[in-house]
Formats: C-alpha cells, structure tokens, sequence
C-alpha cells in the first residue's frame, strides 16, 4: 500500500497542486492585467478609466467576476444547449492547458518550474493552441442566431490563416534549437551574439529577436490576429456583428469566453517571451540583475508584450475582412516560408546548426 | 503498468463510443464533434505507445485543421433528413461490402500477428535507444524514405493546384484595392478643383 501511494498518489498530487498553484497565480495576474489593459487603453484616449472599486480601481476585475457570476445565464430557446454551454467551457479549458508546459523560471537547485516538461512542449502548445477555434465554432453555431454564425465563420477563417504563419515562425526558431522542449528553446538562448561580440554580459542580445527579428514582427501580429485582439477582432467586431459569436452568451458562460480570451492572451505573450526574448534569463549579466530571481523577469517580460499588445489595441484601427486575409496569405506566408529556407540555408552552410 | 492499462481502456473505450456516435447522432454537426472526440482519443492512444510526436501532429492536422473545415462545410449545409434517410437501404449494400473489406484486413492483420510474431517484427524499424521520438522519425523520413516523402508532398502540391485551378474564376469589373496605388497618391492626383456655378452640378 504504501508502494502504491509512493508510486501513484504521490505524484499524481504533487502534480495536482503544480497545476492549481500555477492557475491560481495566472488567475490572479489575468486579473490585473485586464485591469492594466482597460487603464492603458483609457490614458490613451485620455480617459481615466476603471478608478472606483479599490485604491485606483484595483479591484474592478474581481467587482466585474461577482457581477457577471451573479447573473443569470440566459439560453436562447432555439439554441442547441449541449453545444451552447459546452463551447465556453471547452475554450476556457483548452486555454488553461496549455500552460502545462510553459516553463516560467528556475529553482535555486536548476530545476526548471514547470509542471510537465515534456519533449515535444512546444507541439503540445500549438495543438492546443489550435483548438481554441472549436469553442468560437461551436459557440457561434449552438447560438442559433445570423451574427454569432458571421462572427464564428470569420473567426474560424482567420484563425486557421494565421495559425499557418505561426507554425512557420516557430519551426525557424526550432531550427537554431534543435529541440521542442521548452526548456532547451530557453536554454539555447543563453549563448549567441553577445558571446560573439566579445561582450558576454549583455545578455539580451543572445536572445532570439535580434537575429530572427522579421519572425518576432510576423509572431506578434499574428499573435493578434490568433487570440482575436483588435486590430484583428472581426469575429466579434461590435460595429457589424454587435459581438460576434457572443452576441446570445450571458452571465458565467460569457465570463469564461472573455477569460479564455485573456488566457490565451497572456500564453501568447509567455510563448514570444520564451521563444525570442530569453525566457526567465536576466537582459544583462551582471549583478544586480542576476540577483533577481528568474519568475521575476519572466512575469516582467510577459508584461512588457502584454502592453505593447495592449497599445495596439489602442492605437490601430480595425482591418477589414480582405486586409486581413491579404496580410495573413499574401505577406506572412510567402516571408515566413521564405525564412524557414533562408534560416536552415544559413546555419548549415556556417555550420551552426545544432 | 496498471495506469497505462486504465488509460488505455478508458481512450479505446472513447474511440469506440464516439465513433458509433459518429454514425448514429442525428444531427451532422454533432457527429462532425464526435468524430473530433474520437481523433482525440486517438491521440491518447499514440502517447500511450510512447509516440508523443505522432500524438501531437495528430491533433494539429487532423483535429485543428480538417476536422475544423469539415465543421464548417457542415455547419452551412442545409441537410434534410426525410430525404437523407430514404437513400439507406439503396447505399446499404456498397457500405456492408466495404464495411467487410476492412473487418477481412483486420482479421488478417491480427491473425498474422497471432500466427507468426517475428513476421511484424521484421517490417518494423526498431526504435533506436536513447533518440527522441521526433529526432527518430527525421532521420528515417529524410534519409531512408526521401523520395516517398518528397512524392506525397508533389502529390499534395498538385492536388492543392488542381483544387485551385477548379474554382478560381476571374470575373472581370471587379473593383479590387490596390495598396501600392493608395499609397502612391498624392494631392496633384486625388484633388481636382473646379468653378461650379450656382445652380449646376459639376
């Protein structure tokens, strides 16, 4: 018996408060970071924004999940209702998921914090990744209603387009890390350019966006487009499709679209981080730097994307729907491929390759 | 041992659940989602033969992208049931035929399994110690089986060329925005003043 619990219960509970320690922690950052978002956006249209509930308005993200839970979710008559409540669920729990694998700094001892550092990390990650259109799909179908099914087409579109692109930039970073593990895509990152140099203690040049700088502009708007993120949220653009695939969602159920959104917002940002800015590692290698502990860094650099993401929102008009096709076929495409060829030409004519 | 086993019952017993789903749920859309459930219990099952790469390009082709446009297809068609289900009894005896083509290749695949093990044994490639799944998988596809892998892409690339030449029309007056044009504008172009006289249009 006590075999058994050493080899299955035990890990199996490590395991489980991994997982809710970090969704509890990536909850509460989701939370602030919603809130830094709406203020972001509010100073740059010269509003103030949240600023009742709490000091400075601190609290309004935790003030808008007790209002929206305490509502009642209301199901159209002709909607499909499995698929109608099935969908926000699926989305929100594929979006969480995905953060199995995300490596988000490193113990005292060296061991990585992660909660499954699997081989094949970033696969799992953009698998996951691609499922989150089955929520919209299902959402906007299950509505029964014209601008949910609009908004869920487009969605589904333009999902599919730019998940193309994404899968590109990616393997051009696998190729200068020969590995998918996460932890080896940061780890390759701790020599490069700066060594090169002569100057090894400016780390940040080590880190991927310099050499692969055109992939770290195509990953980040494709990032966009791929959570849905104005300037690329036309399925749910509220001028012509009121809200898109969540016009006929209420209550909790429209909570955990708006959630999974974030989530997979904040993954997005994690994963340039990871794969082009270093990861948890320090930006220069010297000793105040290092002192800091590397979640530390990690949280700051995801938060710096998350606010270049945030003015995006508040500074680029919306695309129209041929635009948007046009950038994601006719541009990323073509010089994303165009970069999978020319990245595998350089390392193996100089001999980097790993 | 035991957990592998459980997990193994518990994805077959998806597959085999959703995929008699797949075929009996009376609305398309639904089966179209069972059937996404039964990829992805597929998916277990890879991860459970300790083919994580296989698991997971499994899910990103079949479930993020096919099964993704089957939806859509499905989504939009207007399916009248009435109709679809007079053709049954008409299909039935094409869809036994072939129903009992496939349960024949699988007897024979499991009985050659059973009669002669060293038979399977020599068509595998065995895996080799201390290499990752995907690392393995590489070396065997661009080494080994280059000009296979190399005649399925040109396949795929002309099937991809044909489906375009079939519905690619060019309809001619059609407006279409130009980037290069809007962008060259300038004031000298765009802005043309006139005298208009009271009481007439220009």
């Amino acid at each position: 018996m006590a075999e058994f619990f050493a080899i299955y219960v035990w890990p199996a509970l490590i395991i489980a408060g991994q997982s809710v320690l970090l969704m509890a922690v990536l909850l509460v950052i989701i939370a602030f970071l919603l809130y830094a978002d709406r203020k972001i956006w509010a100073a740059v249209q010269m509003r103030r924004g949240p600023n009742v509930v709490g000091p400075f308005g601190l609290l309004q993200s935790f003030a808008d999940l007790l209002k929206f839970v305490f509502k009642e979710p209301i199901i159209p008559s002709s909607a499909n209702k499995g698929v109608f409540l099935l969908a926000p669920i699926i989305t929100t729990i594929l979006a969480l998921s995905a953060w199995a694998v995300m490596p988000v700094g490193e113990w005292i001892d060296g061991t990585t914090l992660v909660v499954a550092d699997i081989n094949v990390g970033i696969l799992y990650i953009f698998a996951i990744s691609s499922l989150g259109v089955y929520g919209v799909i299902m959402g906007g179908w299950a509505s029964n209603s014209k601008y949910a099914f609009l908004g869920a087409l487009r969605s589904a579109a333009q999902m599919i387009s730019y998940e193309v692109s994404i899968g590109f930039v990616i393997i051009t970073v696998l190729l200068c890390v020969g590995s998918l593990n996460m932890t080896d895509i940061v780890a390759a990152q701790e020599s490069g350019l700066a060594d090169w140099l002569g100057i090894p203690w400016a780390s940040f040049l080590n880190w991927f966006w310099l050499p692969l700088f055109p992939m770290f502009v195509v990953f980040f708007i494709s990032a966009l487009a791929e959570t849905n993120r104005p300037p690329f949220d036309l399925p749910e653009a509220e001028s012509e499709l009121v809200a898109g695939f969540m016009v006929e969602y209420s209550s909790t159920p429209y909570l955990l679209f708006m959630l999974a959104e974030y989530v997979a917002i904040i993954l997005m940002c994690a994963l340039m981080t990871t794969l082009f800015m270093g990861g948890w590692m320090p930006p220069l290698d010297v000793v105040p730097f290092t002192w800091i502990p590397g979640l530390i860094w990690f949280v700051i650099k995801v938060c710096m994307v998350f606010f270049m993401i945030s003015m995006v929102k508040a500074m680029v008009p919306r695309y129209r729907y041929d635009q948007l096709m046009r950038l994601g076929w006719k541009v990323f495409l073509p010089l994303s491929l165009f970069m999978v060829a020319a990245v595998g030409f350089v390392l193996q004519i100089t001999g980097w390759a790993p | 041992m035991t957990v592998a086993a459980l997990f193994f019952y518990m994805f077959s017993a998806g597959i085999i659940g959703s995929a008699f789903m797949v075929i009996s749920a009376r609305n398309p859309v639904h089966a179209v989602l069972f059937l996404i459930l039964a990829f992805f219990n597929g998916a277990g099952i890879f991860l459970l033969l300790g083919a994580e790469f296989l698991a997971m390009i499994l899910v990103i082709v079949y479930v993020g992208a096919v099964a993704v446009l089957f939806l859509f297809v499905v989504m939009m068609l207007d399916v009248d049931f009435a109709e679809l289900k007079q053709g049954v009894l008409q299909y039935l005896p094409i869809g036994a035929l072939i129903g009992l083509l496939l349960f024949i290749e699988l007897v024979m695949v499991l009985g050659g399994w059973v009669i002669s093990p060293e038979v399977v044994r020599v068509v595998e490639t065995p895996m080799v110690e201390g290499m990752e799944n995907t690392e393995a998988i590489g070396r065997l596809l661009y080494t080994k089986y280059v000009y296979l892998f190399q005649t399925a892409g040109m396949i795929l690339l002309v099937a991809m060329i044909g489906a375009i030449v079939l519905t690619l029309h060019h309809k001619p007056g059609v407006r279409r925005q130009n980037i290069a044009d809007q962008v060259a504008r300038d004031p000298k172009t765009a802005v043309e003043l006139r005298d208009v006289k009271p009481g007439q249009g220009v």
